[in-house]
């Protein structure tokens, strides 16, 4: 698909935020890609860094940006269960509000992860934060707390010991929460108004780590796309009730809609066409393996990092690898693409940009000497870096 | 007594403390602090209790108190509201480059009746406003019931105790903080601090873990069954009886002893490598006096926890990780022996690391520290005595089959 349709696309879908915006897990409809051009290539502790804040604890979840303003969550304590939500100015890099909450559920998880790892969704009145030990919250822009649910404190048996890091998505007036776990599990719509619920699905008992997807059908009705370790599932995003399942499965990655395309990281990957009642396998890819990190598509063409630090380019018509290079790292972040140029955080938090063409080049590797793991965002001209202890702007002073 | 009928009364008791206490310095927050410890689930009531919630923020620094203080009575929704309101308050208070109240915080850190979570917010904020003093004050706080605080602080006593010259002394204070460490990582560090002073420290004693069993299975849970349905064992032990399991023979328990450092049980190795299993681990505690206690449980397995009969808490989850404390049961011990029984499921997965088939079990008070328990150790077929909790001796010698 052309990159124009990919933005007719992202703003049909995404109608109450700004193209500048980046307001979910992997960007405008979680597509890991913005229009925004003239971006910077990297940074140096001397040049291109706009501001680098302190964030206390630790975070894996992705920043997301809406209207100037960044959203961070983390997590500290010697327990892991301080919670904290921290909304930072993007222009100035000033701290505008931080609020904190306490785990109410298990904090226990692997290492690689902690509490703040599903990431955060804004709107243009605020932000939704769920928190790996199933705290849900909403602030206002003010940093008003809007409304909090203990989904551990609703739904009891709600576990997953590994650490949970899908992260809510938005359509509309809903709150779509992923809560795929070894306990009660489900999919659910919230109200954003009033944190009730507005339908809750169940799901397959099982650990997952997916976001879900919302896909807008021409009749002008939406639904919500959810792949689990057994199947894909579409749910009536006004209802909930399931539309249709078809066998695609994964439980880390998650997919990439792109119109009608669906690039699903399943055993390599996977692109299939939707149609009203389930879709249909274009072709698949063994080779473009992507780890725990989501393909992007980019300009007619899909992109993949795996867990060793190579990263492959795939014609998206034919699913034919067309290069391969060898980064620096390996990845739990996953790639995002803008401007010609393909953004890649690796665990030992260095940037690599590769300049996309026939051939890649990179050309710039830019250490924060933080460890990363988080998606990259993109907004406002600048790349939000979110390191394991600071949230670093790499772009151009404001006003300069 | 239902989890909300508690908070009910909590919160009964807390009204009357904001009413009637002088500590509530203002009158206004007292409806909005009703307002908010009156949450429930699944946001039923989020609307009047965000409206509390702005109301509080309001108010300023006149609430802080008054919302640690309802600590107390908040079941863990509300303390929520609360927390996030504090944070609130004192965003408000630092823009606008007021002091936060030192002294009087100092003083809420120091009232040990009050929530152990609201005094660690109380002296996070203590210490960003005098850190000298919360420095001092936390040299005396080893034993807190805030295990954050005390974790803090045993932390800062052993950094000072090892530039001591004096090894007796350093020895000593070794002893005395290894009493009162309750996370693993600083008893692991102080064991090993007092091994190399020359007086070795018993993890398995300290953290109170029952070593004396008796297991038996395995029982059917083909497709993960087991886990909901209900054998013999959970509705009557009878360790001379017999049972109908999933092998030819009836089964029989099989009395065990952990020499693990954690307790650990290995259900692999005492009743065989089974998939699709249930096991049954079951042993009495002697406790001198009803006390609350808790039964802590570590396992890769989905698990069950049953007192005297009584299901206290399951989770039906397989393989994803297992440390200390991993499930926390809360219960009441009675006077005299008690019954305690842990079902253990093991599901089929075929990965290597998913052939683990484990439990281990302390019981503990609340801090995960020490209560005055016994556990009956079998000594001959038929024969017992009591020992401590974590005592592995004496050991249970070879089982001999009864004639």
């Amino acid at each position: 698909m052309h990159r124009f349709a990919i933005i007719i696309t992202l703003l049909a879908v995404t109608g109450t935020t700004n193209a500048a915006d980046w307001p979910q897990f992997r960007g405008p409809n979680g597509i890991a890609t913005s229009p925004e051009i003239n971006l910077p290539t990297g940074f140096s502790e001397t040049s291109g860094l706009r501001w680098k804040v302190a964030i206390p604890g630790r975070g894996v979840a992705s920043p997301v940006i809406v209207g100037g303003r960044a959203f961070v969550t983390s997590s500290s304590g010697k327990y892991d269960d301080h919670l904290h939500v921290i909304c930072i100015d993007t222009a100035s890099g000033a701290q505008l509000w931080h609020r904190q909450l306490a785990a109410t559920g298990s904090t226990n998880a692997h290492p690689d992860t902690c509490m703040a790892a599903p990431t955060p969704v804004a709107d243009q009145t605020g932000v939704y934060t769920l928190f790996a030990s199933g705290d849900l919250a909403a602030f206002d822009n003010d940093g008003t707390l809007r409304w909090y649910r203990s989904l551990v404190e609703d739904y009891p048996t709600i576990t997953n010991q590994i650490g949970m890091a899908a992260s809510p998505v938005l359509f509309e007036n809903k709150l779509i929460v992923p809560m795929d776990n070894a306990g009660d599990s489900f999919l659910a719509a919230i109200d954003t108004k009033t944190g009730k619920n507005l339908w809750k699905a169940p799901r397959i008992r099982d650990i997952s780590w997916v976001t879900p997807l919302v896909r807008k059908l021409d009749t002008g009705k939406a639904e919500v796309i959810f792949l689990s370790k057994i199947d894909l599932t579409a749910y009536d995003i006004e209802t909930g009730a399931k539309k249709w399942t078809a066998k695609v499965n994964g439980s880390i990655p998650t997919p990439t809609l792109v119109g009608d395309l669906l690039i699903s990281p399943s055993g390599g990957v996977t692109v299939a066409k939707l149609g009203a009642d389930g879709l249909k396998e274009v072709w698949k890819s063994p080779k473009l393996q992507t780890g725990m990190s989501s393909p992007v598509y980019y300009d007619g063409f899909v992109y993949g990092t795996n867990s060793t630090g190579i990263v492959k380019c795939a014609n998206a018509k034919t699913g034919d690898i067309v290069w391969e290079e060898r980064v620096k790292g390996k990845f739990s972040a996953s790639p995002i693409a803008a401007d010609g140029k393909l953004y890649v955080f690796n665990e030992a938090g260095v940037l690599t940009t590769i300049k996309l063409g026939a051939t890649p080049e990179i050309i710039a590797e830019s250490p924060t000497n933080e460890r990363g793991q988080a998606t990259p965002a993109i907004s406002g001209g600048a790349i939000f870096l979110r390191g394991e202890k600071s949230l670093f702007c790499i772009g151009s002073k404001v006003g300069s | 007594m239902s989890r909300f009928t508690r908070y009910a009364l909590r919160l009964s008791a807390l009204i009357a403390v904001v009413v009637f206490a002088p500590v509530s310095q203002a009158v206004e927050p007292d409806s909005a602090l009703k307002a908010i410890l009156s949450v429930t689930r699944e946001g039923t009531n989020n609307e009047a209790t965000a409206s509390a919630w702005k109301q509080l923020v309001a108010t300023g620094s006149d609430s802080l108190f008054p919302a640690l203080n309802a600590f107390d009575s908040a079941n863990p929704t509300a303390a929520n509201w609360l927390r996030s309101a504090i944070s609130a308050i004192v965003d408000k208070e630092r823009q606008a480059k007021k002091p936060l109240p030192a002294e009087k915080l100092k003083a809420f850190v120091e009232d040990t009746k009050r929530h152990p979570k609201a005094r660690r917010i109380a002296f996070e904020l203590f210490a960003e406003a005098d850190q000298p003093q919360a420095a001092k004050l936390l040299q005396t706080l080893t034993n807190d019931p805030s295990l954050e605080i005390r974790h803090d602080a045993i932390a800062d006593q052993i950094k000072d105790a090892k530039t001591l010259k004096d090894a007796a002394k350093q020895k000593a204070i070794y002893q005395e903080l290894f009493a009162q460490s309750r996370d693993e990582d600083q008893a692991e560090e102080l064991a090993k601090l007092l091994e190399a002073a020359g007086a070795p420290a018993n993890l398995t004693t300290h953290f109170n873990f029952v070593t004396q069993w008796s297991v038996i299975g395995p029982f059917d849970s083909k497709d993960g069954v087991g886990f909901a349905k209900s054998y013999t064992p959970e509705t009557k032990v009878d360790l001379k009886a017999t049972a109908a399991g999933t092998l030819k023979d009836p089964l029989k328990w099989k009395p065990v002893q952990s020499d693990a450092k954690y307790g650990t049980i290995d259900l692999n190795k005492e009743l065989g490598k089974h998939k699709d299993a249930v096991g049954y681990g079951h042993t009495v505690i002697e406790s001198p006096g009803e006390m609350p206690a808790e039964i802590r449980v570590a396992s890769q397995n989905a698990v069950q926890i049953y007192l005297n009969g009584k299901k206290l808490f399951e989770r039906e989850e397989y393989h994803h990780g297992t440390k200390l404390d991993q499930h926390v049961a809360l219960g009441t011990l009675k006077a005299g022996p008690n019954e305690i029984l842990i079902k253990v499921c093991q599901n089929n997965q075929t990965e290597p690391w998913a052939q683990v088939w484990t439990f281990a079990v302390r019981v503990c008070d609340k801090t995960g520290g020490k209560l005055p328990l016994q556990q009956v150790v079998g000594t001959e077929p038929g024969e017992s005595k009591l020992a401590p909790l974590g005592n592995l001796k004496p050991a249970i010698p070879a089982i001999k089959e009864e004639k």
